[in-house]
């Protein structure tokens, strides 16, 4: 009885924990403008990127070499991004202002990913540069 | 006998538990959050006695399981001292550290209290349901401790974005590793089951997401909620 209790608790708190997580990344990232370079490499338009963008950028993302301190950031904003999508299908007839918050939610996840994208860009120059440099 | 995969999460929480420390050291953290860097060197010495303690009896020996699960509790409660002082960060501004650490040290008693009166009645019969029960405990209490921090902090207008990271990721590994110890404790054939690896891979989850935060985010404080931010903007 006790464990099953200490079950549903912990479940319940880790999903709160991993959506407040997420949450938290994204208004992080959310202050960082884009530079140019990002939109030139990924064709953004506008002033902000869609919410759809975001597969787009992850794809960007994994053509660049692999930087181990943003890896945990671009999962957990991923998964979060999945289950938003889900929830935005599940509610676009039935409530249509949760799923007009996980649209803006799935913005603000697009939105990482290009800055994900944009720090990737400037880690690869500088390894780049690092080994230009290097050599003889 | 250990496998590739074992062997490939060994070498992973190494080198992830390194990168915590050389990251808080990089971002001039280290004093700062010194119950982290203790914490990772915790953990690193408790791999490196759990790798001994497998060459020596194997895994699948009596002697490894107690080892593995008693050294997992100890950690936790190494872990404690790191949600302490989070508690402290949180609370600076309003001068309640002297509270907090009185909280602090009684709490750390009655752990202590706690999990002597439990082995002593159980001295006859540590089995590995009391190991994992033990574990379970534990680790609740530390799910309850972090939720109510994390309230608290959503209480305060200032909101250090490194400090909520860092609460944030305690929280998923202590209520993810409760819920699976839970999952086990609740029916035995689980056991032996793929939710053994859950906790190597929520305990690689911390090191990861607090190099990410030290790394990654910038310290500034997060003032408002994203909610009130899309607003303001």
């Amino acid at each position: 009885m006790i464990a099953a209790l200490i079950y549903v608790v912990s479940l319940v708190v880790l999903i709160q924990f991993f959506v407040y997580y997420c949450r938290s990344a994204l208004a992080s990232s959310r202050k960082v403008a884009l530079s140019a370079r990002v939109r030139d490499a990924a064709g953004v338009g506008g002033d902000s990127v869609a919410a759809d963008d975001f597969e787009r950028f992850l794809e960007l993302v994994r053509l660049c070499p692999e930087n181990s301190a943003d890896r945990a950031g671009i999962r957990a904003v991923g998964t979060y991004y999945s289950l938003l999508h889900v929830l935005a299908r599940l509610s676009q007839t039935t409530v249509p202002s949760v799923a007009a918050w996980a649209e803006r939610e799935r913005q603000g996840c697009s939105h990482f990913a290009a800055v994900a994208l944009d720090r990737r860009i400037s880690f690869s120059r500088d390894l780049f540069v690092q080994q230009a440099s290097s050599r003889p | 006998m250990l496998g590739p995969v074992d062997y490939a999460l060994w070498v992973a929480g190494f080198v992830l538990e390194a990168a915590v420390v050389v990251s808080m050291f990089y971002r001039g953290a280290l004093a700062r959050y010194f119950s982290i860097a203790v914490d990772m060197a915790c953990t690193f010495a408790a791999q490196c006695a759990q790798y001994v303690c497998s060459l020596k009896f194997g895994v699948s020996s009596r002697q490894y399981f107690h080892f593995y699960y008693y050294s997992d509790a100890l950690r936790t409660v190494v872990l404690f001292f790191v949600v302490i002082q989070l508690y402290q960060h949180a609370f600076a501004a309003m001068g309640a550290s002297r509270y907090i650490r009185g909280g602090a040290f009684l709490l750390l008693v009655l752990t202590m209290i706690l999990s002597y009166i439990v082995v002593r009645q159980h001295k006859a019969h540590l089995t590995e349901g009391f190991v994992v029960e033990l574990g379970q405990d534990l680790y609740f209490v530390g799910t309850v401790l972090t939720y109510i921090l994390w309230g608290a902090m959503m209480k305060l207008r200032e909101r250090p974005a490194w400090l909520m990271q860092l609460v944030l990721a305690l929280g998923i590994y202590f209520s993810a590793t409760a819920g699976t110890y839970a999952l086990r404790d609740l029916s035995p054939a689980w056991r032996g089951s793929s939710l053994i690896w859950v906790s190597p891979i929520a305990g690689l989850w911390l090191p990861v997401a607090w190099t990410y935060t030290f790394l990654a985010t910038p310290e500034k404080p997060l003032f408002v909620t994203s909610r009130i931010a899309v607003k303001a903007q």
